[in-house]
């Protein structure tokens, strides 16, 4: 294998899994000792820089982050990652005065963002700063888009939600609510905007069509039965409720359902457990409060008795799991009737977009959804951009948040007609954490605790009413034994070849097995022949050049490595350091183009 | 040395050996000595051997005298026996241990200066009785405990950081163990685990004294340019005569040997010692040809390593002194200590 090329910002960005794996980049392991410092005025800007909304992503985020930390290939437990960005929102000071000052000359270009969700959120926030001139489009009366009207407020209370939207609308975004645009090819037609963002979200319940489905009224669509829930126009429920579908907002359904009246809820699943789309933290936080998830039943028919739901009709199925753990094939075992008041469908939505014209030169692929390029997060008709869920489908709030920083950039470099693919690349800022002869700047001593739990209200107190907020957050001596369990992948191991004298005293020390000193080859045959072979072929090997005294080379397996630094300290020649990687991510105002661009100067 | 221990994690894939060890087992607590000393490689090679071994923690007895080698039993194997004893005096005390449990595998663990200056003569006498041990020098050229002066070890012209070259003739702790007769005669080197852990394996199977020479760097003291016992002096004098493979009963060798003929030599417990000769001309049976093998060597200025002679049929301590099979240990104190009755008509046999 060729030397590791360090330098590629890339390298060690991957390192760090749950910056990697964050679609805004979070630089998590930073924010998290800033944490346990007290710091969390500064762990909340860290998170606001890259996700805008610490408090709200700190309860309800998907957390990419999670399942990609290292600890869980160390132990089985991740860091609570997303616990510890609210600990940082529950306890910061005022921060108005850290955020951007807003320019009070504007630059003349003029912005309209279609959506009041977090993808147009973002942009905002992006775009304020450098002096544009932003409008928000809202057909609803109230901002936050699926955030507010599908995310129930046990588990994301309005005031959060509100706060973090203010600290942008407050930077001067006008803001135009009850605002539907029934047509975007006469709205284009004004020209008022340089730019329009499309952030529309993906409205669409899906519908199952079986029979009986339209024969009574107790049958609703997940996510308009959860605005409906949100905006107060629906206070009560049947006592028997079945959701079908058994993702996130399937939970969400479920755990709605019991605090407007219903006593007996069941979650349907067509698959095994392990097939569910739901996270694995909410459906433990869903059972425990005794819903009952059913596996292998698939949704049939309605059983309607004088326009009246009864119950509905399952197939019970039997699945074959192939080698390689996927599903082969079911047969159905028996057909079961499961009686019900009513029946949730959560099985997943869709993009709509009945408002845009087909034939305005923005294209829309086969599954209807618009052409949209990935990295610009342009459509076809030059100057129109979407993102969040409007762009490629429903993903989370945090990829709407990364395509808003995408977008912002995009828009920025269109209104000052630069190339919008001439971005700039990401960068990395690398510094040794060395304080003294077995001193580092953080702390490497490995902690062996388990992951703390959130507490939660008593099972009877939080169903009194629908906004009791369920998660009481860490307290302080949970906050301070998880922000232990970080283990710091961001402090990386830097090695300098031509320093070893191949004394094997990393080698020696390391807990893990992660260093070897071998002959070098293809990366198939290294990976086999290492201490212990590296199998995690998603994990880098760290290859140096040939060493000076043999001219074999000191091979890393980045899969397990945890930090503790002491190959850094039992080194004899500083061979191996302890560096701080810092990635450096470019957001609008990184362009030098904010400083000239302006409508004026540009005409 | 660290502030921090090593952590208890260890890789989810680390494999265990037949009685559910890893090798993390088979540690001991963290190194005191300089970042980068010989000797914790060394350690690190016993923790592997024994660890492939199947040795079970508490059948292991770790001796040592005085020294920055005689710490290092404190780093490997923390659930065994130990004793670490007077300066150079660790033979005796391994030989009064073996002669009252001789079902204990004992590993010595010395030094250029504990061996071969203080312990001189313990060291002759140890080889003479045949004692039923692994006896490793880690040898650096220097006293690193007391600063870096040159050891008996230590070649004509070698210096050390500081000060002047060294003058006075050298022990060659390997040519002395052939010349005394010791029955398993090996030398190693701290930054060549490949061969050094199989000669460790080896050295404990060995029934009798199985004498383990290694050079082990001096990374503080003796690691510059100057000296021959430096990383990259040994690299570069580095001179392997044989290659040495060590099987456990039972298992069959998978590995063919290309170059060179392929020797085995079984041991007394079913194990065998599998020999590639690297340089043709060398047998490691052959005593006085190792001998002449060893002096040329030394004058070409090769660091000579591998397994330098076995002798397998020599009697060990136990059955020259014919004593019981059982260890003296485990025989009821009624029978080992017959009353004063029976020592009196003992006595009154020679009176």
């Amino acid at each position: 294998m060729k030397p590791t090329n360090i330098e590629d910002p890339n390298y060690f960005h991957k390192v760090v899994d749950c910056q990697w794996a964050c679609p805004a980049h979070t630089d998590v392991p930073r924010y998290i000792r800033m944490i346990a410092q007290g710091r969390f005025t500064d762990a909340y800007m860290v998170n606001r820089e890259s996700n805008i909304f610490p408090g709200i992503l700190g309860r309800v985020c998907d957390r990419p982050c999670e399942p990609a930390c290292r600890r869980n290939r160390v132990e089985d437990k991740a860091v609570a990652i997303c616990r510890l960005k609210r600990v940082a929102a529950d306890h910061r000071d005022d921060i108005t005065d850290r955020l951007p000052k807003i320019p009070t000359k504007k630059n003349g270009f003029k912005v309209a963002l279609i959506g009041a969700g977090c993808a147009s959120l973002a942009v905002a926030n992006d775009l304020l700063p450098l002096g544009y001139d932003i409008t928000i489009f809202e057909a609803l009366n109230t901002t936050g888009g699926l955030m507010r009207t599908n995310i129930p407020q046990f588990r994301l209370p309005p005031e959060t939600l509100d706060e973090e939207i203010q600290y942008i609308l407050d930077m001067g975004a006008d803001l135009k609510l009850n605002y539907r645009i029934n047509s975007f090819n006469e709205f284009l037609d004004k020209r008022e905007f340089d730019a329009v963002f499309v952030g529309t979200g993906a409205p669409k319940g899906k519908e199952l069509d079986l029979p009986g489905r339209f024969e009574s009224n107790n049958v609703h669509i997940g996510i308009e039965w959860l605005e409906s829930v949100a905006f107060e126009h629906v206070e009560s429920i049947g006592k028997k409720v079945l959701i079908i579908g058994v993702g996130n907002t399937a939970m969400d359904c479920c755990r709605s359902s019991l605090r407007i009246g219903a006593k007996e809820v069941k979650v349907m699943a067509r698959k095994p457990r392990g097939f569910f789309k739901a996270s694995e933290w909410e459906l433990e936080d869903a059972e425990e409060e005794n819903i009952e998830i059913i596996v292998n039943h698939s949704p049939k028919a309605f059983v309607v008795e004088n326009q009246k739901l009864v119950g509905m009709l399952f197939e019970e199925m039997e699945y074959q799991i192939d080698d390689k753990g996927n599903i082969d094939r079911g047969k159905v075992i028996r057909e079961k009737i499961i009686c019900c008041d009513d029946v949730i469908l959560a099985i997943g939505q869709d993009n709509a977009f009945p408002w845009i014209e087909r034939d305005i030169g923005i294209d829309f692929d086969k599954w209807d959804c618009p052409v949209v390029d990935e990295t610009t997060m342009m459509s076809s008709r030059e100057g129109v951009f979407f993102g969040g869920d409007a762009a490629f489908g429903p993903k989370n709030i945090i990829w709407g948040v990364a395509h808003g920083h995408e977008a912002a950039i995009s828009i920025h470099k269109y209104c000052s007609k630069e190339d919008l693919n001439h971005r700039l690349p990401p960068g990395m800022n690398l510094a040794s954490q060395k304080m003294g002869m077995h001193e580092w700047s953080f702390s490497n001593d490995y902690d062996e605790s388990e992951r703390r739990l959130m507490p939660h209200v008593d099972l009877k107190e939080r169903f009194k009413q629908l906004d009791i907020e369920v998660e009481l957050g860490f307290t302080l001596e949970q906050t301070v034994t998880e922000v232990e369990r970080c283990l710091n992948c961001d402090i990386q191991t830097v090695f300098t070849a031509n320093l070893c004298i191949e004394c094997d005293a990393c080698i020696d020390i390391c807990p893990v097995d992660c260093l070897t000193i071998t002959d070098n080859d293809d990366e198939d045959i290294l990976r086999s022949k290492l201490t212990i072979p590296a199998e995690n072929i998603k994990q880098d090997l760290y290859v140096s050049e040939a060493l000076p005294q043999t001219a074999k080379v000191m091979v890393k397996d980045e899969d397990l490595c945890v930090h503790c630094s002491l190959c850094a300290e039992r080194c004899p020649t500083g061979a191996w350091d302890m560096q701080k990687s810092t990635i450096l991510l470019p957001y609008a105002k990184d362009d030098l183009i904010s400083n000239v661009a302006s409508k004026t100067s540009n005409n | 040395m660290s502030y921090i221990g090593k952590p208890k994690i260890s890789h989810p894939k680390a494999t265990k050996n037949s009685i559910g060890l890893t090798k993390r087992d088979y540690e001991g607590v963290v190194s005191t000595l300089c970042a980068g000393c010989g000797h914790d490689s060394v350690t690190a090679a016993i923790i592997q051997a024994v660890f492939e071994l199947d040795i079970k923690p508490h059948t292991l007895g770790k001796m040592s005298g005085i020294g920055c080698s005689s710490k290092t039993p404190a780093y490997f194997v923390s659930q065994s026996h130990g004793f670490n004893s007077v300066h150079g005096r660790m033979p005796s005390v391994t030989t009064g241990a073996n002669a009252a449990n001789r079902d204990l595998t004992y590993i010595g663990v010395s030094g250029d200066g504990d061996s071969l200056s203080i312990g001189m003569g313990q060291f002759a006498h140890v080889i003479r009785r045949n004692l039923n041990m692994t006896y490793i020098i880690e040898n650096n050229g220097v006293y690193g405990l007391t600063k870096g002066q040159y050891s008996a070890s230590a070649d004509i012209g070698s210096k050390a950081k500081k000060g002047p070259a060294n003058q006075q003739k050298p022990i060659d702790p390997v040519s002395m163990g052939i010349a005394l007769g010791a029955t398993f005669v090996a030398r190693g080197f701290s930054g060549d685990k490949e061969q050094l852990v199989p000669l460790i394996k080896s050295a404990i199977r060995h029934k009798g004294f199985g004498l383990l020479d290694i050079i082990s760097p001096c990374v503080t003291f003796n690691d510059n340019k100057e000296s021959t016992k430096s990383y990259s002096h040994v690299r570069k004098f580095y001179h392997q005569v044989i290659d040495t493979d060590f099987v456990p009963p039972a298992q069959e060798i998978k590995a063919k040997y290309k170059k060179g003929e392929a020797m085995p030599i079984y041991l007394h417990d079913g194990s065998k010692i599998v020999f590639r000769r690297v340089d043709e001309q060398y047998d490691p049976t052959d005593r006085a040809g190792a001998y002449a093998y060893l002096r040329e060597s030394i004058k070409k200025q090769e660091v000579t390593t591998g397994l330098l002679y076995i002798d397998k049929e020599c009697d060990d301590m136990h059955e020259i002194a014919q004593t019981s099979d059982c260890p003296l240990s485990k025989i009821p104190y009624d029978e080992l200590a017959p009353g004063s009755e029976e020592l009196a008509n003992i006595m009154n046999r020679f009176r």
